[in-house]
């Protein structure tokens, strides 16, 4: 069932109040006109269609929802996702997908600086470029950029993977290229695949790739612990007071 | 050696423990990184006295008449408002930092005593929520183990910007803390020297913080209250900021607040003390017209009745206490001098938060070392003594003619020395002085 909510007519916490409470369905929301936190904290598997640009942190924390965008989101899209997909047509600010959990967040435009920061498993997927500052502190899972990405990719990185396509203008604090195993040519291709449309559809094949043209970035785990010195322990060695 | 010898004098500058920084400095080329709060002497509520009844103020009488202690966040804009017994609370601690009995002690006393618990840098954990009746939910830049059913488990938000002991640093936890269970809840390798991120991810500013707690709001419903806690560095900027932003209420922890694991110099050297920062909060609640309203939560070196007095005298609504109730529930107890001092230390200076080692078995993840506190006798000590600084500050109020102790005020006060006086903006004792009041 298809239920049509009109943002110029109904509240922001009408429509997310009636999203927390069904279970099931499609919803289409029309006339957002940029409004935050639109169908965040989405626990069940409803969709959600979105005709038009959102602003800050739509989609935030979803878990098994489906959340499509038909334009632009602000900072902060799809932040902590938990599961589900998020996937907007146009271009998202800063800070899309941050510290998200798991799930499927697709932009099919450019996503501005920070994207996957802190990603805690979440899978994002780029059709453009990436801001500087991406995949900052990324834990787990994986980013896939179609286009560029901006300084400092991957600054402080832990176990998330970074898979570029086109230039890296640097790279961050501890983030170095790996060699692409064939583990990661099939995570590659799962998710390209996973991101891209069937024929017919709204943007169909924006996302697709070839997974040998990309290159892989991930950590050098030189900052996962302090250095401790211990010159006393070789002043003994040395027989030296 | 003669110690009496003008030769042989310490020097003030590089005394004993000075220099046995600069060695272990020379040594290791790594800076101390420990537990516990700022060690070096500051100004303090201890600067500050009550005056008490007189003739023209009249005392309540100490057992039978009524002094209440009750207080409500969030009345007004969350359908379910947080409502404690008394405005003493219990901060921020994460589990990880502590060890899952070390949490369960805290519910557990907490609750007895009718008030808040708070989680921390790590996630909800079952035992923490099982046994807190008023659990307080941190929203901390790590985001580890953030998730929207958690979030719903929560009676209230606290968006942490800042922590007394480190405002502008984040979360520390050191490898031999991250087992597997934490690891876990945090996504992270086992066994890393765990630095969390000092800013939030996806907001920057006031404004944003504006959409950040309307967004919480939403994902919970509009149920509970949202709380944003500050280090004390620009307490009535923040406040204000926080008050704009939409909160409930703001947590101001002092520089003396406690930590798990921060740079020493961090702890010494960085943000203002609690009794300069509460008045600087009241100032912004006041400005704004939101004092008693939006509520002021005072932390750091919080230890007795009269602390909670005098904070609450100079305009906070509450009070939250984090060292003092691991001191209540069994850290730095004599019983265990012995194997604090094999650990180099003594009881009563033990701060080594950080190592994971501790005998008492609350800033542990050593099952062996976690499994000596027992949650229940630890429970009732931390109910006890928060039934102790209630006693205190209703002693205190009374004498006062204070029928509740929100109705204590800096009237009923007044500073032991200049720098009291003047932080606190209350006349110097004996004088009508407030420095830089003409
Ligand atoms: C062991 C320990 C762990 C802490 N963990 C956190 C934390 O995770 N998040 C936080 O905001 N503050 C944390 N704090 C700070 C407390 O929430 C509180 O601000 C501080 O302890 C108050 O000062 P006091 O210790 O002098 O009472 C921690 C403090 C201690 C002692």
């Amino acid at each position: 069932m298809t239920t049509s909510i009109d943002l110029s007519q109904v509240t922001l916490r009408e429509l997310n109040k009636r999203l927390h409470e069904t279970d099931e369905g499609r919803f289409v929301v029309r006339n957002p006109r940029g409004a935050h936190a639109l169908a965040v904290g989405i626990t069940t598997p409803v969709t959600v269609d979105v005709e038009g640009s959102v602003g800050y942190f739509c989609a935030g924390m979803n878990m098994t929802g489906t959340v499509r965008v038909d334009g632009n989101a602000g900072t902060g899209l799809a932040e902590n996702i938990m599961s589900g997909l998020v996937r907007i047509t146009g271009n998202a600010t800063m800070s899309a997908g941050a510290t998200g959990h798991g799930g499927l967040v697709v932009i099919e435009g450019n996503a501005g600086a920070r994207c996957g920061i802190s990603m805690k498993g979440v899978d994002i997927v780029v059709g453009g470029n990436v801001g500087h500052m991406s995949a900052f502190m990324a834990q787990a899972g994986n980013l896939v950029v179609l286009g560029d990405a901006d300084h400092d990719l991957g600054d402080s990185i832990y176990e998330a993977e970074v898979f570029v396509r086109g230039k890296v203008a640097s790279l961050g604090s501890d983030c170095v290229e790996k060699e692409m195993t064939p583990q990661h040519l099939d995570t590659l291709s799962r998710l390209l695949e996973a991101a891209a449309l069937p024929a017919g559809t709204m943007s169909a094949g924006t996302m697709s790739a070839e997974p040998g043209d990309f290159r892989l970035y991930g950590s050098a785990r030189e900052l996962y612990n302090f250095h401790v010195d211990d010159v006393d322990a070789a002043a003994a060695a040395k027989g030296k007071p | 050696m003669n110690q009496q010898q003008w030769h042989h004098r310490e020097s003030y500058t590089f005394d004993r423990n000075v220099i046995a920084e600069i060695r272990r400095a020379a040594n290791t080329g790594i800076y101390r990184i420990r537990g516990w709060g700022a060690k070096r002497e500051l100004p303090t509520f201890d600067d500050l006295v009550f005056l008490g009844a007189s003739m023209s103020r009249y005392p309540l009488e100490g057992y039978r008449e009524a002094c209440a202690t009750d207080l409500v966040i969030g009345e007004g804009r969350a359908e379910r408002p947080v409502r404690l017994a008394i405005p003493i609370t219990i901060a921020g601690m994460s589990f990880g930092s502590l060890s899952a009995q070390a949490k369960e002690a805290l519910g557990r006393g907490a609750t007895a005593a009718g008030t808040s618990t708070t989680t921390g840098d790590g996630g909800m954990t079952a035992e923490e929520r099982g046994h807190s009746e008023t659990l307080v939910y941190q929203y901390l830049p790590s985001r580890y183990g953030m998730n929207p059913d958690d979030l719903r488990r929560a009676d209230a938000i606290e968006v942490v910007v800042g922590q007394g002991a480190k405002p502008g640093g984040g979360g520390m936890l050191m490898g031999q803390k991250i087992n597997e269970r934490v690891a876990e809840m945090r996504t992270l390798p086992e066994g890393i020297d765990q630095r969390s991120a000092c800013r939030h991810p996806d907001w920057t500013g006031p404004d944003d913080l504006m959409i950040k707690i309307i967004e919480l709001r939403e994902i919970v419903d509009w149920q509970v209250p949202i709380y944003v806690k500050v280090g004390a560095a620009r307490p009535y900027y923040d406040t204000c900021l926080a008050i704009k932003a939409g909160a409930d209420a703001i947590v101001v922890d002092g520089m003396q607040g406690g930590t798990a694991a921060t740079q020493d110099v961090f702890i010494e050297h960085v943000g203002i003390p609690t009794l300069a920062a509460v008045p600087e909060s009241v100032r912004a609640l006041k400005e704004l017209g939101v004092h008693r309203e939006v509520k002021l939560i005072a932390a750091g070196g919080i230890r007795s009745g009269a602390d909670v007095a005098k904070a609450i005298a100079l305009g906070a609504d509450a009070v939250s206490l984090g060292t003092a109730a691991l001191i209540a529930i069994g850290d730095n107890d004599p019983a265990l001098d012995e194997q604090y001092r094999e650990l180099g230390s003594a009881a009563g200076f033990w701060e080594d938060f950080q190592a994971g080692n501790d005998p008492a078995g609350i800033t542990t993840q050593e099952p062996e070392l976690a499994s000596r506190l027992d949650p229940e006798l630890a429970g009732r000590r931390l109910a006890n003594y928060l039934q102790v600084l209630t006693l205190e500050l209703q002693t205190l109020a009374r004498a006062n003619g204070k029928s509740h102790v929100h109705n204590l005020e800096p009237e009923d006060l007044a500073a032991l020395t200049v720098e009291a006086a003047a932080m606190a903006r209350v006349p110097l004792a004996g004088t009508e002085w407030i420095p830089g009041d003409s």
